[in-house]
């Protein structure tokens, strides 16, 4: 077993009155791919926005309860969210590149962070790139407009750039749910090469990916944590009926 | 056991970092920065409020608000007489505001009639008529067409338009309150027109094809289906042009004859509220009871089209919820 | 069956060609109209015309002094208006919680669109001359200085004026920056101010400047506002001033003057000058050149907006 690197006691998150994540428990564990699946409105997504305070930035929301990060609570009032957040990265569910070069996108996140010295910034983006196995496409591409890439290259150039930051742990939301099956096999892979050095939780709608890519998974029902383990345990012999279901597609 | 290991590296973790004074400082100051703006913003909207009020409701200390109506005085005869009269330079001042609302009422009434059966027309052919790449050319001529300044509407009203309906009209005053209701016309026909266009066009696309699905022609569409359907967006735009109508000043000044008539003959020459104030305001010692009756007048011209735009802002935002699934 | 058919469509045809005929009117009348001002006016349109001062009590000569004066009070009008509608406007779209009061201050701003110019004319009247122009000159003892109608006076009431036309622009251009684009500067790590002036303002930036534009149109064109705030039938000397820091002068606008007004010259020719027939040809160039301005400005505004729409289109 490997460490724990995040660990979450008794969550609760309300959107105004209605409650959308009841008592959530968990450990997640480092350089691992832990998977959220259940189905929509079940909290999942919600849920991965806590771990890096993104549902701050939402009015009416209200949290209780302790998420710790190698620790530290993160909900502790003295703490630095965007120091937080930089080192959490995120991959959201459509790509959503500014509407900037490749070279500014990627940038973007060393620059507000201080860093200035081109040479270090050209250096981050070659590794990051490389990192997100998209170098060899864009290489001779780096001035041109982001938007300008394809869909799969779009959502490998937010992974990239999410890595700039250096963080320990990404997050991605639904990262390949918008794109076809040749691309959604080059994120699944970089998923894959990533959790070497990085602490991956990912929420997929797709059984099937969840099942290939991670270590843990975990199913969400109406704002519960019905059952977390590994993932073979739970696609091959869930405990509970709910998630036997879900699994096999008996699900309404 | 495992729990201690976890909480022990909470020591040296780079999650531990609290929040910089300095950015913490930058980021509120900035944040104030833009209050303080909104807030002077808002001021000055509370502001016009107040001003207008404070200075309108002066001449209310010497002035009743039955003068405001009419004037009972004795006639040659020794009669009580009943007169409507603005004439708040004579010797014994008469401060009725009927004349003036008479005035506007029959320069902006024409006008939004006339603007309703062009602009609506206007709105139907470029939302539901028009090729649609010819649509994206002439939508921008109708803001264009919104955007000529009122004086110079008004001054081609006097100076072309005025003779124009002289030579074929004969009407008892050269300048009049139907001269001036065209040239008012121009000013709504592209509020109405443009706004008519908008809430066509936001009626979802599935009630034409069901329509014409059940072998509706294109005008049975429009009259029986899309209408129907835009009417409240439709009224809305109206209440919104009668009340620009209402409030519009260079065109009545300058084509509307300017005399306080109490009249309900289109053809005479009348004055309007907003008329009245530009053209005596310059003249008038500040501090009299003539210079606050004339704030006085603000008060009634605001209140007027503060309640039309705000139906019409009502019902708009009822058809945006409505249209919305 | 039949018949009764083809009836409907002999309506539905007849009423379809009244809504044709109904624009095309429209159309030709707004040509015949522009075409008048420019047969009329263009005769007069010269160099010398758009920079001499009027002459000969105003039967003669050029109308310089009103354009530089308009110029004058919609740069002034800009100063005040930009600033303090943008900042406003980032206020409400990016920090203020969606609450009844920011309502309230949005329903407002809507208002405010609607209320008569001549209003704003008597709210620049009772508030910027008499309120604080009374005031400063008490509090600085210059005597009637700020007192009185006066081009500062006319700018501050047009930047009232326009002010809703700049925050609403700003609204949208803000609102049409993608939540994803923020989320995304949060997720790496930036600051609140750090994503409105990395991420937020540079994509707003065209959607700001076109409610600039339609602002110096609609404050130019304004007439009725100003007719008491200091606009002049004929001013021998332009409202300048020499601004000197040591023995360095630069001639600046002088805030305190009355001014010529493009707008009111058309307006006070038109109706009071001494021979309204034998001045036609100048007021109709008048008329020319502040249509001429104010499209100029309109169509700049229009084509900034088509582009910043398909921009955003694409994202």
């Amino acid at each position: 077993m490997k460490e724990t690197k995040i660990v979450v006691k008794d969550l609760n998150l309300f959107y105004g009155d209605k409650q959308a994540l009841k008592k959530i428990t968990m450990d997640i564990p480092d350089k691992r791919v832990t998977a959220f699946i259940g189905p929509s409105g079940c909290g999942k997504s919600t849920f991965l926005r806590v771990i890096n305070r993104m549902n701050d930035l939402i009015d009416h929301v209200k949290i209780d309860g302790e998420v710790y990060i190698d620790g530290v609570n993160i909900y502790d009032r003295s703490l630095d969210i965007v120091n937080l957040r930089k080192n959490v990265g995120m991959v959201f569910q459509k790509s959503n590149l500014f509407p900037k070069t490749v070279y500014e996108n990627i940038v973007y996140g060393p620059r507000i962070n201080g860093i200035k010295d081109k040479k270090v910034l050209d250096e981050i983006v070659e590794r990051t790139l490389n990192q997100a196995a998209i170098w060899e496409e864009v290489k001779d591409r780096l001035n041109d407009n982001a938007l300008s890439l394809s869909g799969g290259q779009q959502q490998r150039l937010c992974i990239a750039r999410a890595l700039a930051v250096e963080p320990e742990i990404i997050l991605m939301d639904e990262p390949a749910s918008a794109l076809d099956p040749i691309s959604t096999a080059k994120i699944e892979e970089l998923i894959h090469d990533l959790k070497k050095q990085y602490t991956i939780v990912i929420v997929t709608h797709n059984m099937q990916q969840a099942a290939r890519v991670s270590d843990q998974t975990a199913f969400f029902y109406l704002g519960e944590l019905i059952e977390f383990d590994r993932t073979t345990t739970i696609f091959t012999n869930p405990s509970k009926k709910q998630t036997e279901d879900y699994v096999t597609g008996r699900f309404g | 056991m495992e729990d201690k290991e976890f909480f022990q590296k909470a020591v040296n973790s780079k999650y531990a970092k609290k929040i910089g004074k300095h950015t913490r400082l930058k980021e509120s100051l900035i944040k104030i920065f833009f209050a303080v703006n909104g807030t002077m913003a808002l001021i000055f909207i509370i502001l016009i409020f107040v001003f207008l009020f404070k200075e309108g409701f002066k001449a209310l200390d010497h002035i009743g608000l039955l003068d405001f109506l009419y004037l009972d005085r004795p006639d040659a005869s020794g009669n009580i007489e009943r007169v409507f009269q603005w004439y708040p330079t004579s010797e014994e001042p008469r401060y009725s505001l009927i004349p003036l609302l008479i005035g506007t009422f029959l320069t902006a009434f024409p006008a939004t009639i006339i603007s309703t059966l062009l602009g609506v027309g206007a709105g139907i052919y470029l939302s539901e008529v028009a090729n649609p790449k010819f649509k994206e050319f002439l939508k921008p001529m109708i803001e264009l067409f919104a955007g000529i300044p009122t004086v110079v509407l008004g001054f081609i009203m006097l100076v072309v338009g005025a003779s124009f309906f002289n030579d074929i009209l004969h009407p008892a005053n050269r300048l009049n309150a139907f001269v001036a209701s065209i040239g008012l016309s121009f000013v709504i026909i592209p509020i109405i027109a443009s706004l008519t266009e908008d809430a066509l066009h936001s009626i979802p696309n599935d009630l034409r094809m069901a329509s014409y699905g059940l072998g509706a022609t294109k005008w049975q569409t429009i009259s029986k289906v899309i209408l129907p359907a835009a009417f409240s967006g439709v009224s809305a735009s109206i209440l919104l042009g009668f009340g620009r109508a209402i409030g519009e000043t260079m065109i009545v000044l300058m084509c509307a004859g300017n005399a306080a008539n109490l009249t309900s003959n289109i053809f005479l020459s009348v004055r309007t509220m907003t008329a009245t104030i530009a053209a005596e305001m310059g003249e008038v010692s500040q501090g009299s009871d003539h210079y606050y009756s004339l704030f006085f007048i603000g008060i009634v011209l605001f209140t007027i089209t503060f309640f039309l735009n705000l139906i019409a802002e009502i019902i708009i935002n009822k058809m945006r919820k409505k249209n919305t699934f | 069956m039949e018949l009764k058919k083809r009836k409907k469509d002999i309506a539905g045809f007849v009423s379809i060609g009244i809504v044709r005929i109904t624009f095309s009117f429209l159309v030709l009348i707004l040509l015949l109209l522009l075409g008048k001002i420019f047969i009329e006016g263009i005769g007069v349109i010269s160099l010398e015309f758009l920079i001499d001062e009027p002459r000969n009590n105003m039967t003669e000569g050029g109308i310089g002094p009103a354009i530089f004066g308009t110029v004058a009070v919609t740069l002034l009008m800009v100063l005040f208006a930009v600033p303090l509608g943008v900042f406003s406007a980032i206020y409400l779209n990016e920090y203020a919680k969606d609450t009844f009061f920011t309502r309230i201050i949005r329903t407002s701003i809507n208002n405010l669109a609607g209320v008569p110019s001549i209003v704003f004319g008597l709210f620049g009247l009772g508030f910027f001359i008499l309120f604080i122009g009374k005031n400063l000159d008490e509090v600085f003892q210059t005597g009637l200085l700020f007192g009185q109608p006066a081009l500062l006076w006319a700018s501050t009431t047009l930047a009232v004026l326009v002010l809703p036309i700049v925050i609403v622009s700003t609204l949208e251009a803000l609102n049409s920056v993608p939540k994803s684009h923020r989320d995304a500067s949060y997720g790496l790590g930036a600051t609140k101010w750090q994503t409105i002036k990395n991420v937020v303002l540079p994509q707003a930036r065209p959607g700001i400047l076109t409610g600039t534009i339609l602002a110096i149109s609609r404050g130019a064109g304004e007439t009725a506002p100003i007719l008491f705030l200091g606009a002049a039938f004929f001013l021998p000397n332009l409202p300048v001033a020499d601004l000197c820091i040591g023995d360095y002068c630069i001639p600046m606008i002088n805030p305190t003057e009355q001014f010529m007004y493009l707008a009111y010259h058309i307006f006070i020719m038109a109706t009071q000058s001494a021979n309204p027939t034998k001045t036609l040809p100048i007021q109709y160039g008048s008329t020319l050149v502040l249509i001429v301005l104010t499209f100029l400005l309109n169509i700049t505004a229009i084509i900034f907006r088509y582009r910043f729409r398909k921009l955003l289109g694409r994202l």
